[in-house]
């Protein structure tokens, strides 16, 4: 019995993922994400110029979760070349990016590659950055256009991450199967906000915001189900997992890995390790012999 | 946890520093620190000056947020959240020595009412001594430095920290204050083969551990600390080097 996986073609020793945005903004980070149990790491989201994000407030304990404005604060994609080289000593990783248009997107996925990345994750996603992120992602022209550029011109495999904050996930889904996408990663965090009452004023300085952490989870699990129904494209599943039960109701629903974001906040590092060997325990007792054999399991 | 507090009390510890406490009930260490935030400001990260059912936070002026918070009176609330991080260590069976430099001094306090330890409290001039006041409440030594002369011993707090210590009497310093002092702080411990722990700052967002902007090399700041303990500062490269602007690139310090 093992705990490998397949995303495409991609192997991976372990099913867990560092999401991105939480401890992988520099170099000396991510390794130290990837010595503590994870498969791979994606980078935080990685722009052409670099970029402070929103100002403070940008984020909030909720029930059941974090809203977050940090609005894609990264270095830019050149001086991002150096924390590459520190993490890819490390193990596996991801690079994300966003960007505006196409040719955009084109550039950093090439810088990315030649930096050593095992893949590249098109942010198509982020809720709380404007012309950036979900108001591309909600649009499925655009995203196969994306896609197929960026599929195109880099040979690493090219992930899509696609947001909740849509009635067309059907549609963006199949727009990254028809460009050639090698996996969907869903979801981002679902759009939000947070009111302080005794000041009458949204908390944070962007208003708006995106809620992670246990109380999307059931939302991602649906997503993940609608995309594995309406697509062949392999799923990585992402949002409140913080657990192995959390990790095998997204396998179920057809992801072939996991990502944990808010989880590594609220239980450390740890938190892989942790998952790793539950699940294993989980599939030992009831007779998963690999985790190919769960993926989807739930459809039928 | 997220909370609102309101201001029972503002005192002036200095011309350009106060003192603001609250009531809240939330459990607290010596070390930890809160974010706090009011319309009209970015939210700011402030340590702990007090951490019984009564806290405070103690603030210096010296830009546009700090300022916001000294427009504040009692009866005022504050939005805050925490609190955050990895305080001091504090064991009985450990002679300490805590050293304040500056508004650092406020970081310290706690420790310094719950040890009764020996204290240092250092200064550029005798008008931004801060808080020996509630310090001499507690403590049977407490020992003055300023860089002008104008108080106590004439020097940096480093200086008089190997002065006091040379003695060999102590196990462990406790200090907060600038990098630069506790730099010099640090190689002094080494030197002298002391033990330390030192609270150390970073530019912080999410104060949380999970945005990542505060690290130091592979430490969050404001998780994995901001109390570090010797041997972990002897690993950072970055620690009295270097830092991350809000983009998260590299500035070097000056
Ligand atoms: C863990 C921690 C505890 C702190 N405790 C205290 C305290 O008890 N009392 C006190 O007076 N000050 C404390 N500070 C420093 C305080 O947060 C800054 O003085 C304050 O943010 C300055 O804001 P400003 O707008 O007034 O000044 P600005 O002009 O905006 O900034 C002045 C300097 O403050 C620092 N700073 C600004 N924003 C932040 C931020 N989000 N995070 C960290 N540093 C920042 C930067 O070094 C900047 O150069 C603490 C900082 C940290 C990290
Ligand atoms: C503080 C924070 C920053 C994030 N930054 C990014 C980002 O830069 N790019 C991205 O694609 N997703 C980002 N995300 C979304 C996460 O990668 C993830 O999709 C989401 O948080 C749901 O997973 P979780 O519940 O495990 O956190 C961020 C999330 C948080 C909480
Ligand atoms: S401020 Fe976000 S991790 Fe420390």
């Amino acid at each position: 019995m093992t705990i490998d996986t397949c995303v495409g073609s991609l192997k991976l020793e372990r099913p867990g993922i560092v999401a991105s945005g939480i401890m992988d903004e520099t170099g000396a980070s991510i390794a130290r994400m990837l010595s503590s149990g994870a498969g791979a790491a994606v980078t935080k989201s990685i722009g052409l110029q670099p970029n402070p994000g929103h100002r403070n407030p940008t984020f909030t304990e909720v029930k059941g979760g974090f809203v977050n404005a940090m609005g894609l604060p990264n270095p830019g994609i050149d001086l991002f070349k150096e924390e590459m080289g520190a993490a890819i000593a490390g193990g596996k990783v991801v690079g994300s990016i966003y960007g505006a248009t196409a040719s955009e997107f084109v550039t950093l996925a090439g810088k990315m590659e030649e930096y050593g990345a095992t893949a590249v994750e098109l942010n198509l996603s982020c809720p709380h950055a404007k012309g950036y992120g979900a108001e591309i992602g909600v649009d499925a022209a655009l995203v196969k256009k994306i896609v197929s550029a960026v599929k195109s011109s880099v040979s690493i495999p090219v992930w899509a991450k696609l947001t909740p904050n849509t009635h067309m996930l059907k549609e963006v889904a199949l727009a990254v199967q028809d460009a050639g996408g090698d996996a969907i990663v869903a979801i981002n965090t679902l759009k939000a906000m947070v009111i302080s009452p005794e000041f009458g004023k949204p908390f944070l300085s962007n208003k708006f915001g995106g809620l992670s952490g246990p109380a999307v989870r059931s939302v991602g699990v649906r997503a993940v189900y609608d995309i594995r129904a309406a697509v062949d494209v392999p799923i990585v599943g992402v949002g409140g997992i913080s657990d192995w039960r959390d990790a095998a109701q997204y396998i179920m629903a057809g992801a072939s890995a996991f990502q944990i974001g808010s989880a590594i906040a609220t239980k450390g590092v740890k938190v892989f390790d942790s998952i790793n060997k539950d699940l294993e325990d989980f599939m030992r007792d009831f007779g998963y012999s690999t985790i190919k054999d769960m993926v989807g399991v739930a459809h039928e | 946890m997220s909370d609102f507090i309101k201001i029972i009390n503002v005192s002036e510890e200095s011309y350009d520093t106060k003192s603001f406490e609250f009531r809240w009930d939330e459990k607290a260490s010596p070390g930890q620190f809160i974010m706090a935030w009011v319309p009209g400001m970015e939210e700011i990260p402030m340590s702990l000056s007090r951490t019984n059912r009564i806290k405070s936070i103690t603030v210096k002026a010296i830009g546009p947020d700090t300022r916001r918070l000294h427009e504040l009176g009692i009866g005022d609330s504050i939005r805050i959240r925490g609190p955050y991080g990895k305080g001091f260590d504090i064991r009985k069976d450990r002679k300490t020595l805590i050293v304040g430099g500056g508004v650092g001094t406020a970081a310290v306090m706690p420790a310094i009412k719950e040890t009764g330890a020996d204290t240092i409290i250092g200064a550029r001039a005798s008008n931004d001594v801060i808080m020996d006041d509630i310090a001499s409440k507690y403590v049977k030594n407490l020992w003055i430095s300023t860089d002008d002369g104008s108080r106590g011993f004439h020097g940096n707090a480093v200086q008089l920290m190997k002065e006091k210590a040379s003695s060999g009497e102590y196990d462990v310093v406790m200090a907060c204050g600038p990098e630069i002092m506790l730099y010099h702080l640090h190689r002094a411990c080494v030197d002298m083969g002391l033990d330390c722990q030192l609270s150390l700052e970073r530019h912080m967002k999410c104060g949380a551990g999970v945005c990542g902007c505060c690290v130091m090399d592979d430490q969050r700041v404001c998780r994995d600390g901001p109390v570090f303990t010797r041997d972990q500062i002897s690993a950072m490269k970055d620690f009295g080097v270097s830092k991350r602007d809000e983009c998260g690139r590299i500035v070097r310090l000056g």
